[in-house]
């Protein structure tokens, strides 16, 4: 009658259960919740909406970060990556629209030379110059960056030849007129037929299509700031050396009456680092070099790895934050179901009183109240389970987001969502155990 | 068991010196100041007294529902006094039925799985004890009602059921609070007459009962007072 005896009544409870007295009891189980469907079913909502919250979190915010890190996986990560950008006083300074003045900023390749020549483990470095403008294919046009850049630049940035090919070193010494179109532009400005071997025409200047590239996968990097933007215009891609020749480094732009120039050398670099343990502090050497030869930051540094690492941390954030909500809300479940067990240990006292005097024993009684439990937990965990692999899908099919369902997701809900019904089961059906039989047949 | 001609045979209750005290806070109440007596096999036995003098305490105790404070208590043999919990509980389901004042039927359950709880804590295959749930329904003359629930059923019915309940295991001994303390007087005789039926049969039967009427068909009385045996009376 004591404590102790309940707890080892409860081992003793699975010991010597045999396979048709648990059929039997889980038959009883189901048959008195069944009794009480309405009760069941809200009584496991608890444990259904933890469970399925969990799953399609889970699968939408792994959608989430797997595409952001495909997209900065696709910078590569041993690449880092140099911009151009406008000084912020600069900008004011051009906002006033001061007439005939040439703003200079931005990495030059002297830059390059000394950080060749300064940090080793540097490989190869891929410079770019991008100028907007409008390039034409007759009458049909596109406001497009012109990526002035380097024959390695697909292999460095992960980013393919769909049709056609690359321009080659050949190409680019003998500063052709040769592009390569981003995959965007292609069926804007050629709709019916293939572009390759076409021209189109940028300001004054005809170029030959040589090549389609694949879709790029735009990155939604937040601190680049107006750079993420410019990045986001359809590009094509023409040799670093003709885009040299044609626009050479200073750029002009109207702007309502006065000409504003840049001059810009290189809008973007890419570096490689030989080895991936290295990158970082290649970065902070690069950093070190630019900000003692530039009085201005007009510059940024992008490390993809640097990203990765962020958005893995974002995710391992994401990934605890969720994991709280879920506990506390599989735990809130299980008060519930536990809190409906005690009522109906209390309602049943009568047959709990009737059943021991007809020779069910302690386990008996646990067994029974426990099964009931497991099954309204089970039952509430697998339909959790099936909701929760049903909304990613819908939630991919109407908002487009990606969704991934991992396959230890579900598993892993369901099972904790079982234990739960052990647990919060425990100490009603204890508490059904401990009645004195005498006391139990006594109850109104 | 084969017994030599010359013994009697052994009885198969034997209550020595049973005590039974309550304690309340301060308070302790004797229910049984030392109660001894045998039962043999056959006997059919009304336990009768004013209220308050231990008749349920004592029926609690031959039922193994409880323990005595002090004295011994054998059933068949078995001193069953001081077993735990696991072992009284089997002790119930093997040897004894009950039959209760408010019938104690399970609601959600249909009147032949109300018969068959018994067996079911002692894991016998299901067709047989559903076999064996019918004939006993049949015995009590409720074959046509298996599939009902308790309350579709009258208070003598649902009595039957009990009884039928308590036979299912094949008892040494059925015991009954008051049997037809909440029966109308017709209802009331014929629960009495199955009793009357099943001790012809040979069953032991101890029946609690305030109603004279009903305490006389036993054949022996056992009156009590302030939780001793006043008279022990056969007829
Ligand atoms: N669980 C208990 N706790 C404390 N005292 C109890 C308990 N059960 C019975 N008693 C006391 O023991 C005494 C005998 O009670 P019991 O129920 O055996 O009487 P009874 O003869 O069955 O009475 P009635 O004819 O009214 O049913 C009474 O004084 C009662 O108050
Ligand atoms: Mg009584």
């Amino acid at each position: 009658m004591s404590e102790g005896n309940s707890i080892q009544s409860l081992g003793d409870a699975f010991r010597g259960l045999s396979f048709v007295r648990l059929k039997r009891a889980v038959r009883l189980g189901v048959r008195s919740l069944w009794l009480h469907r309405l009760r069941s079913l809200l009584t496991m909502l608890g444990i259904v909406f933890g469970v399925c919250s969990v799953i399609a979190m889970l699968a939408i915010g792994e959608g989430a970060s797997f595409e952001a890190q495909e997209q900065i996986k696709n910078l590569g990560s041993q690449n880092i990556i140099l911009r151009s950008v406008k000084p912020p006083e600069e900008q004011k300074a051009s906002d006033k629209g001061s007439q005939s003045y040439v703003l200079q900023y931005g990495i030059t390749y002297t830059d390059i030379k000394r950080i060749r020549a300064t940090i080793p483990g540097v490989t190869v470095v891929l410079p770019a110059r991008n100028i907007r403008d409008y390039v034409w294919n007759i009458s049909r046009r596109m406001d497009c960056e012109l990526f002035g850049t380097v024959p390695w630049y697909p292999e460095m940035r992960n980013h393919r030849v769909a049709e056609g090919r690359f321009f080659t070193d050949n190409d680019m010494d003998q500063r052709k007129s040769v592009c390569v179109l981003g995959a965007e532009i292609a069926p804007v400005l050629f709709p019916i037929e293939s572009p390759l071997g076409k021209h189109v025409r940028v300001g004054g200047n005809y170029y030959q299509v040589i090549g389609i590239m694949e879709p790029r996968t735009v990155v939604a990097a937040k601190d680049p700031g107006a750079e993420a933007n410019k990045s986001a215009l359809p590009r094509m891609y023409i040799p670093l050396e003709t885009a040299r020749l044609r626009y050479g480094e200073v750029l002009m732009r109207r702007r309502q009456g006065s000409f504003e120039a840049e001059r810009v050398q290189l809008h973007e670099v890419t570096i490689k680092v030989a080895a991936l343990e290295n990158v970082i502090g290649v970065a902070e050497a690069i950093k070190e070099v630019l900000e003692r030869n530039h009085k201005k930051k007009d510059y940024m540094i992008d490390i993809p790895l640097e990203m990765l690492r962020q958005a893995e941390r974002t995710k391992q954030i994401f990934n605890i934050v969720l994991g709280s909500i879920a506990a506390i809300s599989l735990l809130v479940g299980g008060i519930g179901i536990m809190n409906i067990m005690l009522a109906s240990v209390t309602e049943r006292t009568r047959e709990i009183g009737i059943r021991r005097a007809l020779g069910a024993r302690r386990r008996d009684i646990i067994v029974q109240f426990l099964v009931e439990t497991v099954i309204l937990s089970g039952a509430g965990g697998a339909l959790g389970v099936l909701l929760g692999v049903i909304i990613p899908f819908v939630v991919s099919y109407a908002a487009g987001m990606k969704t991934i369902i991992t396959f230890w997701s579900p598993v892993l809900a369901f099972g904790i969502s079982a234990l739960v019904g052990v647990v919060f089961g425990i100490y009603p059906a204890i508490r059904a155990a401990q009645m004195d039989p005498v006391e139990a047949l006594r109850h109104e | 068991m084969r017994h030599s001609p010359q013994t009697m045979p052994a009885p198969i209750v034997q209550f020595e010196n049973v005590r039974k005290t309550y304690r309340m806070g301060l308070v302790t109440v004797e229910a049984l100041r030392g109660v001894t007596f045998e039962i043999q096999a056959g006997d059919y036995i009304s336990i009768m007294g004013p209220s308050g003098c231990g008749k349920s305490t004592l029926l609690n105790l031959l039922g193994c529902l409880d323990r005595p404070t002090s004295g011994h208590y054998r059933l068949g043999g078995e001193d069953v006094s001081q077993m735990n919990d696991d072992a009284l509980s089997a002790v119930r389901g093997a040897r004894l039925g009950f039959v209760f004042q408010s019938y104690n039927l399970i609601q959600q359950l249909t009147v032949v799985e109300n018969i068959e709880i018994p067996l079911y804590y002692q894991d016998r295959p299901e067709q047989q004890s559903r076999a064996l749930a019918r004939r006993m329904a049949a015995r009590v003359g409720l074959e046509a009602r298996l599939e009902h629930k308790p309350f579709e059923l009258s208070g003598g019915q649902q009595q039957r059921v009990a009884i039928a309940r308590a036979l299912v295991n094949e008892p040494l001994v059925i015991l009954a609070d008051e049997p037809t303390g909440n029966l109308d007087s017709t209802s009331g005789t014929e629960v009495m007459r199955l009793f009357d039926e099943l001790h012809e049969q040979g069953k032991t039967l101890i029946l609690v009962t305030h109603d004279p009427g009903v305490g006389q068909r036993a054949h022996r009385t056992i009156r009590l007072r302030d939780g001793e045996i006043e008279s022990d009376v056969r007829r």
